[in-house]
């Protein structure tokens, strides 16, 4: 794969430097669907990824941009799409899906504002499932953090989403974008190139947990237990944050994305004026690096909370701060071998135990392991 | 590629002990003949016909499969090719995305009316005006069969499903979708056929819709698109038995089969009905010789 890269350092909108970006990382196929402030992406990766051998097609909808990204991550491509939050509410279906199909894609939210934290950190789908959330703070934190997404997509087989906004996609900033190595991947034993038709071992590339006649395969309970270890897992190696001056801050302000710029400046003004303010900044929304905030937060008067809009992520800094409360979750993934109906977890006597266990050994306290369909 | 699979070969040395049917033959690129389909479905019949075109052309080797949300989906486990499970709808998306990242592959989808007529109506436009070089099948039985036999947009008036009891009424469900002959007038649209399986001879014609179809796709002529009516007694509230004759009667009247567009030319019904009529009569002429060209 050949990276194609400006290096040199030049004058260029947060649109390009993306599309620049996404080619270095090796991203071969987009769809998009037009909507400000994401159109401009849309409109470099048509006129650049041609030229790399790539495809950029105009998808009528984001439900079908969506779904052929899908299609070509199948085959092993790097492939992304992306739109604004309210495109993005179009696609939650096949990002839930995809998401348990353990494929790689990208997605770029050009948002309007930081509306759409829940809808990037919760989703707006179906199902147990998360995306990786990379929050820049400027043009050339995109360029490393969207070469990032697609090596993290690829190293969990899970989404990464890029939150970006107006500003981020419009300003123009001097920048290069240089290649970003990172440690090798395996290689896509799982894709489907049309090879193996006919061969008793074909592929099968599918939400459901299934595999082919003949072949082991999870069943759905266990397939959504796999993918709940692999958020887990996720959650504890992936968490970014920058801090700065909060040792002895009496007032620490939590930001994300592109106002966090603003917010730092500010924060920077205050401590040359003597006043002792921190701050902290998530650079993944999800994982939300929980310990950091806490930790940055431990000693202050007030955690201050600024963002664009009516208060989202504030959700996860009082869930950051409180994290030492004793709350503990005693359910889990339990299933028919369906997928449609309720597993043996939804039993009185089993319950009973779970509840017994932390009664007796506190929120600590190990649960007795979770019941197998025995059905698959 | 030596190791092509040849598909089913009779041993002709010695003389059979028993009268062999095409049922006993399992095609080559399914792993299993076992399936949960019900009694007198006609999916498994179009899975055998579209299988065996697929290694007949010899590109088993180079296809990728798109299946849809129906009953079909159960064949995902069975069917010996690269395969891709979509969402519900979605199939033509995600089949324009694998094309493009493997030109050379034949890329198709599987898909029911439910799936493709209702829910993913825009997805099978879109890309069939695009003139995506992929083949979309319909298996087209005029209901919802997964969920128990519910109206969907390709049931007839007078079609009784779980909700519609007294009959589809154009007045209050509103009028069905003839997709085939949608998708024909499109310009991207190459190749467009619409065959049945509700007898021997309708199971040998919709083979070579699949061969032409597949070929379609091979020589890069643009999109093709075979429907094909299949028997539901299950979801029709109809005794297993009477599943063919009542297809040919009821959906068959109106979703008239044969090829609606080859080679960019769209035909007209009455051109359809006058090809029906002489299909018939080749079939009856081949049945009295003793036996069909498939």
């Amino acid at each position: 794969m050949t990276a194609v890269a400006t290096t040199e350092r030049r004058l260029m909108e947060g649109s390009e430097a993306i599309a620049d970006a996404a080619i270095a990382a090796g991203c071969r196929f987009f769809a998009g669907y037009p909507m400000t402030p994401f159109t401009e992406l849309l409109e470099y990766l048509a006129e650049k990824l041609p030229a790399v051998g790539g495809v950029c097609i105009n998808a009528e909808s984001e439900l079908e941009a969506v779904g052929m990204a899908w299609g070509a991550l199948a085959t092993g491509a790097r492939a992304a799409t992306g739109s604004t939050g309210q495109g993005l509410s179009l696609m939650q279906e096949s990002f839930s899906e995809i998401t348990l199909a353990e494929l790689p894609l990208v997605v770029f939210n050009m948002a309007r504002g930081q509306q759409d934290y829940f809808q990037a950190t919760r989703g707006g789908g179906h199902g147990d499932y998360r995306h990786i959330v990379l929050a820049p703070l400027d043009i050339a934190e995109a360029v490393e953090l969207t070469q990032l997404a697609f090596h993290l997509a690829d190293r969990w087989r899970n989404p990464v989403l890029v939150y970006g906004d107006y500003l981020l996609a419009h300003t123009h900033e001097a920048v290069s974008v240089e290649p970003v190595s990172f440690p090798a991947l395996p290689p896509k034993d799982w894709a489907v190139d049309g090879s193996r038709g006919g061969s008793g071992d074909s592929r099968l590339v599918t939400p459901l947990g299934l595999g082919k006649h003949g072949h082991e395969a999870p069943g759905i309970e266990r397939h959504l237990r796999t993918i709940t270890a692999k958020l887990t897992d996720i959650e504890r190696e992936e968490q970014r944050v920058e801090t700065a001056f909060c040792d002895d801050a009496e007032t620490v302000v939590v930001a994300f994305g592109t106002p966090a710029k603003f917010v730092r400046y500010v924060v920077n003004q205050l401590r040359d004026e003597g006043e002792k303010v921190g701050f902290v900044r998530p650079i993944t929304l999800w994982p939300y690096p929980s310990e950091a905030v806490a930790e940055a937060t431990a000693g202050a008067r007030t955690d201050a909370v600024f963002e664009l809009c009516a208060g989202q992520m504030i959700d996860d800094v009082r869930l950051a701060v409180l994290r030492r409360a004793k709350i503990v979750g005693i359910g889990g993934i339990s299933t028919d071998g369906s997928g449609f109906g309720v597993g043996p977890l939804l039993d009185a006597e089993v319950i009973r135990d779970r509840v017994v266990a932390v009664h007796r050994g506190g929120a600590g306290a190990e649960l007795p392991p979770l019941p197998v369909n025995e059905r698959g | 590629m030596s190791t092509e699979p040849t598909g089913p070969v009779l041993d002709t040395t010695s003389a059979p002990d028993h009268a062999r049917k095409v049922a006993d033959l399992k095609p080559d690129l399914l792993l299993s003949q076992e399936h949960h389909m019900c009694p007198g479905c006609g999916e498994p019949l179009a899975l055998r016909v579209y299988l065996e075109a697929l290694q007949e052309l010899g590109v088993a080797q180079r296809s990728i499969m798109v299946a849809g949300i129906g009953c079909y989906t159960a064949f995902t486990s069975t069917v010996d090719v690269d395969l891709v499970q979509a969402l519900h709808g979605r199939a033509p998306s995600v089949a324009t995305g694998a094309k493009r990242m493997r030109p050379d592959a034949v890329v198709f989808t599987l898909q029911g009316d439910g799936d493709m007529v209702n829910e993913g109506l825009q997805e099978v436009l879109h890309t069939a005006a695009r003139g995506e070089k992929v083949t979309c099948i319909l298996l087209n039985n005029g209901v919802f069969g997964e969920t128990g036999g519910h109206m969907t947009a390709t049931s007839v008036l007078g079609q009784r499903t779980k909700n519609s009891l007294d009959g589809r009424d154009a007045e209050y469900h509103g009028y069905l979708i003839l997709i085939g002959d949608l998708i024909a007038r499109l310009q991207g649209a190459a190749y467009v056929a619409r065959g049945s399986v509700h007898n021997a001879g309708a199971v040998a014609r919709t083979k070579r819709m699949f061969r032409r179809a597949f070929k379609t796709q091979l020589h890069g002529e643009g999109f093709s698109f075979v429907e094909v009516l299949t028997m539901c007694p299950t979801g029709w509230f109809i005794p297993t038995g009477d599943g063919p004759d009542y297809m040919h009667e009821t959906l068959g009247e109106v979703h008239i089969m044969g090829e609606l567009k080859v080679d960019g030319v769209v035909k007209t019904t009455e051109e359809l009905h006058d090809e029906n009529v002489a299909h018939q009569r080749e079939v009856e002429g081949a049945l009295e010789r003793g036996g069909l060209d498939r």
